[in-house]
């Protein structure tokens, strides 16, 4: 299967650059990161406060299935509705330090869209480990995965 | 236990990715790795000995001393390090278009 997300993590630089093409006319893509019941259902998180507009700020709480709660926030520095959002993303009680995020949402065709989101990080060392936080994650998965593969041999 | 010799069997514990880390920014010593650690020596020496065996670390004598280092080439072969962290937002990026899908229709 294609990949359809892509992220570039040139080495030695604090920044990290995912993109996305969706299926989706644009203006759903933006509304999936601007109404909190949607961001809700996809992120898997509470959203306590999002005053979409510049100045405004957003404040997430994710709970893990053990019951530990984790802050998000951030403030909205841009705000250009299906095109543009700039803002500040930091992860509460992390040595991970506070990123600006710059969100740019375009029109591919009616029907589709690509999403970019550029991460900066205040160093590099910072923006290394918030790539390996999935590690271990992504290594169960695979495990699992295999594991799938095996039993099904037997 | 037969172990194979494969990286991502090397990586699958978290003392040897710990390993990996330490000895990614310089060559070290079995003791000077072992001291970041509060489990045995012997422990650590056998992780050092698997993470040898998958030739994710290289030995090089320097003197008396025995030095780990990092094999990079071997470590390329582990998908890198980025790919998790590419899947966790390609599943959530699949999640919204999904959801997106719906309201779409609607």
């Amino acid at each position: 299967m294609e990949q359809k997300t892509k992220v570039h993590a040139v080495d030695g630089k604090q920044e990290i650059l995912i993109t996305r093409e969706f299926d989706l006319p644009v203006e759903l893509v933006f509304r999936a990161y601007t109404e909190p019941e949607i961001v809700e259902q996809w992120m898997g998180t509470k959203v306590l406060k999002m005053d979409n507009r510049k100045h405004g700020s957003y404040q997430l709480e994710t709970t893990d299935p053990k019951g530990n709660k984790y802050g998000f926030n951030g403030t909205i520095h841009e705000y250009t509705p299906n095109q543009k959002i700039t803002r500040t993303f930091e992860f509460e009680n992390t040595p991970f330090g506070v990123q600006i995020e710059y969100l740019e949402f375009e029109a591919v065709t009616d029907d589709t869209s690509r999403l970019k989101i550029l991460s900066v990080f205040k160093t590099v060392a910072q923006r290394d480990q918030q790539l390996q936080m999935p590690f271990k994650q992504g290594l169960n998965m695979a495990h699992d995965r295999l594991q799938d593969i095996v039993s099904k041999l037997k | 236990m037969n172990l194979r010799r494969d990286v991502f069997q090397a990586i699958a514990d978290p003392t040897r990715r710990a390993i990996l880390l330490l000895v990614a920014s310089q060559s070290m010593t079995a003791g000077a790795i072992a001291a970041n650690f509060d489990t045995a020596r012997p422990t650590v020496s056998k992780h050092l000995q698997i993470l040898t065996e998958c030739e994710l670390l290289k030995q090089e004598q320097n003197g008396r001393e025995m030095y780990y280092h990092l094999n990079l080439q071997k470590m390329k072969e582990i998908a890198d390090f980025i790919e998790p962290f590419r899947m966790m937002w390609e599943a959530r990026f699949n999640k919204l278009e999904d959801i997106m899908k719906k309201h779409k229709n609607k």
